[in-house]
């Protein structure tokens, strides 16, 4: 292992130098070629570099490993702060593995402004990798606003009729969140005599109404982007009009970085408003589970019902980070992988419909089975694991989190596993629709199956989906020593009076 | 015995500033070819001599605050002048903005026959007025440059004799600046009854000791502050804000927002920190009352607008707002942090004007919000620094914005004022809106011609691509500028 060499800044530096790169030099649609291929490389770059991570992780400490730390702001003690545990460096490969799949996926698809395309979501992808990398208060802020700017052209410049509307709800809907924090975040500084050390403020006493207010900012900034009900109503339409790779990002990532803002600011850092406001957090879970599951069965849109269940599983996450058990929080964070690489391949699958019929609504097909077999089949794999099917990675993060909830109480297991039961139906329901049945016209009949670069991208993730379903212990193993540790910690009351 | 010769160093970019404006109207007075041209209406001479002349002098000028600017206080006239670090490093920013706003304005104004010896002078003389504000320690320097600094713009904005629009605006702005004068003066006048003194550290001396008539000053920081929130257009005093930013010939606006914000913050902070500082509980509250109304007003104003000038005029009053909270936390910190704060603006609506008037072409102004639909695809580069600007404007990180407002909530919530921050964050989200409605124009929506715009003037474009580029770095390494603005107050403030 290279000691001391800035693995986590090459993670989020290489995608932003090659997206500045892919600008400079891809000015012309008419080379889009070479733009791309660019692209792929500056896509395939930043997943090289984040191996590191995963190899040279010890997973036997909860510390933070990879540490960089610089005077940035030395004025108001700010610095250039990162570092990874066993909670944070999955994201960040998976992160850097979702760029590599979005530049392939917008290959062909994207034929207007190529590079801009291309370089919105490598700038992206470092971004986010900023965010689950920053230790310091403020670093972390940058991040966590600066990506909203290429999502938000992303989503107007690329995406459906409605773009804009929804571009600039989105954008609105989490600066929103995102603001109060900032208010939060300057608090604790001064709290914190003068530090914006995100690792200090876990140990800074606290009386209940700060924690409480302060929970109430993190809400706000987390729930949002999680999206928590009834915080919710930015996603459908986001989703809806974002390009194939946006919702890709999207759900893959960017909700992501919600539920980890759970775990690294609002859990540990006013534990005991945590505590004392869990039953409204696993009250809004267990609606986003139960009544979002009934509002997807009812989608008339595929991509629609996607968002839709996104929401749901997401629910389940932040059920499994108020449970404060082990079970839990590991259950939530395996769900939060599994449903980045599933929700990923739903909505590519979706992608691969609409690029050749331009509808994506399940009343237009129906058949596609026959014409494309190959997709069929895996669109059956991710529908299965989005239905938590055994064996797929679905499974394990929506068990694990079962089986926490027992622990605390019997009824609210029942109400969360009730999800198995809507997840299977919109989904299967669905998947039937669209793909079984006779072929509903001359368009579905002409269809194309699909390419080879299609199935390279899907098939990636048919291995990812499938490998952490049947073994998910090396995911496990690398965050238990963090999550025994976050578990110790929240345990502990730090209030003071 | 010889009387003693006054020590005339620390004036010394004042007074080659106003040689030099005396020297530039002349030589167009006595110029031929350019009387000719102005006789005739001809349209594009360009008045190389004026344009050189003004260049020089603000660099000359920059030059000899830099090197005469020592870490020290120093004062001339008996102390009615002095110069110090908040002095230097605000009149450097004032060259600066003066030297920016003369090459985004060249092409401008020689597209519209308004390249006149008069423009360059008048920018000159409000450069002195300002000069003479930011180091005035008496109250009578204070007017004098305030006068000096007003009178200039009101000819500024009528500089395009021939427009209804433009005299309209000047006619507007002379009457409300000098009914604000006139406050100004009334609550000087009251000041000085009161204290017997009209130099400001003397006045705060006797303020310190206690007066016998609360009354008294009260009604006289009532005055003073009204005229202080006119000239930082700071709400309720904002009316003038919008008619003239919309009604002055585009170049000229871009001057009044920024510069002038400088000298605006100087004022307020040599009379209210510097002067009346036992005051300060009194002040503090009219300022949360200004800052809070600024920053309503501004920002929920500025989304109805469907003109880029009135649209950044409702913009620029919600940016002083925030610029007086910083003022109205009452210590070092928040100083520091409104200083930081309109460096910061002045560097932004220097580029988000320059660009207004970039895009501007003969015969064409880009006022309307509409003329930026679609830009993205005729000229991307312009699109990507409006984007930049307008993105930093709204506050977003990693951009110079951010750091601005993060330095000023941060000084309010050490205050205790947490409140007034989740206020201020409230309607910054408000204020994005409008701002990013700019990025969709120029990213989301079709242009209505796909001609590309050729925009002449390369010494122009290069400016804005490094003024536009700078806030973008100044965002992701602000350490330098954050630093050198915290020293200054803290040596300032000694």
């Amino acid at each position: 292992m290279l000691e001391g060499f800035p693995i986590l800044s090459l993670t989020i530096w290489v995608p932003i130098v090659a997206g500045i790169l892919v600008l400079a030099l891809g000015g012309d649609d008419r080379r889009a070629d070479g733009t791309r291929s660019l692209a792929l490389i500056g896509a395939l770059l930043g997943f090289v570099v984040a191996i590191p991570l995963w190899t040279g992780f010890d997973a036997s400490t909860p510390q933070m490993q990879f540490v960089e730390r610089t005077a940035w702001i030395a004025a108001f003690n700010i610095h250039y702060y990162l570092g990874v545990d066993g909670i944070s460096m999955p994201f960040i490969l998976l992160n850097s593995l979702t760029t590599v799949l979005v530049v392939l996926a917008g290959w062909l698809v994207i034929q207007h402004k190529v590079a801009q395309y291309m370089a919105a979501f490598l700038i992206q992808s470092g971004l986010l990798n900023g965010v689950f990398a920053a230790l310091d208060g403020i670093l972390f802020y940058v991040f966590f606003e600066a990506m909203l700017i290429p999502l938000y052209l992303i989503i107007g410049m690329w995406g459906g009729p409605n773009r804009v509307y929804a571009a600039i709800k989105f954008f609105l809907y989490t600066l929103l969140g995102s603001l109060l924090m900032l208010v939060a975040v300057l608090y604790l500084f001064f709290q914190a005599g003068g530090s914006f050390d995100i690792l200090s403020w876990h140990k800074l006493p606290l009386t209940m109404a700060a924690q409480l207010m302060l929970f109430v900012a993190f809400f706000f900034a987390f729930a949002v982007k999680v999206p928590m009900w009834p915080v919710h109503t930015w996603l459908p339409d986001a989703h809806v009009e974002a390009p194939t790779g946006g919702s890709v990002v999207l759900a893959a990532i960017t909700l992501k970085v919600g539920a980890y803002g759970f775990l690294r600011f609002t859990l540990p850092i006013v534990p005991d408003a945590a505590h004392e406001l869990a039953w409204l957090m696993v009250a809004l879970s267990l609606v986003a589970i139960v009544y979002i599951g009934l509002v997807a069965l009812v989608q008339a849109d595929m991509k629609k019902l996607i968002a839709y269940s996104s929401i749901a599983h997401m629910g389940f996450v932040t059920l499994g980070f108020f449970l404060f058990n082990t079970l839990g929080i590991e259950g939530g964070l395996v769900q939060m992988i599994s449903h980045g690489f599933v929700s990923a391949a739903l909505f590519l699958c979706v992608g691969v419909l609409y690029d050749r019929l331009h509808s994506r609504q399940i009343a237009d097909y129906g058949g596609v089975v026959n014409t494309m077999p190959r997709f069929a089949a895996l669109f059956m794999l991710f529908a299965m694991a989005n239905a938590g099917l055994p064996g797929t990675s679905g499974f394990v993060g929506e068990f694990m989190v079962i089986l926490g909830t027992i622990e605390v109480s019997f009824w609210w297991a029942l109400a969360a596993g009730l999800t198995l039961i809507f997840g299977a139906a919109y989904t299967l329901w669905m998947y039937k629709r669209v793909v079984f049945g006779p072929v509903a016209n001359p368009q579905v009949a002409a269809l194309q199956d699909i390419d080879g670069r299609e199935f390279l991208v899907l098939g990636l993730l048919a291995v990812c989906v499938l490998a952490l379903g049947i073994y998910p212990l090396p995911l496990t193993e690398v965050m238990h020593a963090s999550v025994a540790h976050l578990l110790n910690h929240v345990a502990h009351s730090k209030l003071v009076y | 015995m010889n009387p003693p010769v006054p020590i005339l160093l620390p004036a010394a970019p004042e007074i080659l500033v106003l040689v030099m404006a005396c020297v530039v109207l002349l030589i167009e007075a006595y110029d031929a070819r350019a009387r000719a041209a102005a006789a005739s209406g001809e349209v594009g001479v360009p008045r190389v001599a004026g344009y050189v002349l003004t260049l020089i002098t603000l660099l000359a000028a920059a030059a000899i605050t830099a090197f005469t600017g020592g870490p020290g206080t120093a004062y001339a006239f008996n102390g009615m002048f002095v110069d110090d670090a908040m002095a230097d490093l605000l009149k450097l920013m004032t060259y600066l903005a003066g030297i920016a706003a003369v090459i985004y304005s060249r092409q401008y104004l020689a597209d519209r026959a308004l390249m006149r010896g008069e423009y360059f002078a008048l920018l000159l003389f409000a450069v002195l007025g300002m000069m003479v504000m930011i180091s005035a320690s008496h109250l009578l320097t204070l007017y004098l440059g305030l006068e000096l600094l007003s009178l200039s713009l009101y000819a500024l904005v009528a500089l395009k004799r021939d427009s209804t629009q433009a005299v309209e605006a000047a006619m507007k702005y002379f009457v409300l600046g000098a009914l604000a004068s006139g406050l100004l003066l009334y609550g000087m006048s009251m000041l000085y009854g009161l204290t017997g003194t009209l130099e400001l550290a003397r006045m705060a001396q006797v303020l310190a000791g206690g007066v016998e008539n609360e009354v008294v000053l009260a009604f006289g920081l009532v005055f003073v502050i009204a005229a202080v929130g006119f000239k930082l257009g700071a709400a309720p005093f904002h009316m003038w804000v919008p008619d003239i930013y919309h009604g002055a010939p585009t170049a000229v606006t871009l001057f009044i927002g920024s510069a002038p914000k400088l000298a605006a913050f100087a004022f307020v902070m040599r009379l209210l920190v510097d002067g009346l500082q036992p005051a300060q509980g009194d002040w503090q509250q009219m300022l949360a009352v200004m800052a809070v109304l600024s920053l309503a007003i501004g920002n929920l104003a500025a989304i109805m607008q469907t003109n880029m000038k009135r649209m950044l005029a409702y913009s620029t009053i919600a940016h002083m707002g925030f610029l007086l909270l910083g003022v109205l936390t009452g210590d070092t910190g928040g100083y520091s942090a409104a200083l930081y704060y309109v460096i910061a603006y002045v560097i932004m609506s220097l580029g988000a004007f320059g660009l207004v008037v970039h895009l501007a072409r003969a015969g064409h102004e880009a006022e309307n919000l509409d003329d930026y639909k679609g830009l993205n695809a005729r000229a991307p580069w312009l699109a990507a620094l409006m984007g930049i600007l307008m993105l930093s404007m709204a506050g977003l990180p990693p951009f110079l914005g951010f750091y601005a407002k993060l330095t000023v909530l941060q000084a309010v919530v050490g205050a205790g004022l947490t409140w007034l921050a989740v206020v201020a964050v409230l309607f910054s989200l408000v204020g994005a809106y409008y701002y990013l409605r700019v990025v969709k124009l120029m990213y989301f929506d079709s242009p209505r011609s796909l001609e590309p715009i050729g925009t002449p003037g390369g010494d122009a474009r290069l400016l804005l691509s490094v003024n536009g580029l700078g806030v973008l770095l100044l965002g992701i390494l602000p350490q330098p500028l954050m630093a050198l603005c915290l020293d200054t107050m803290q040596q300032a403030l000694r």
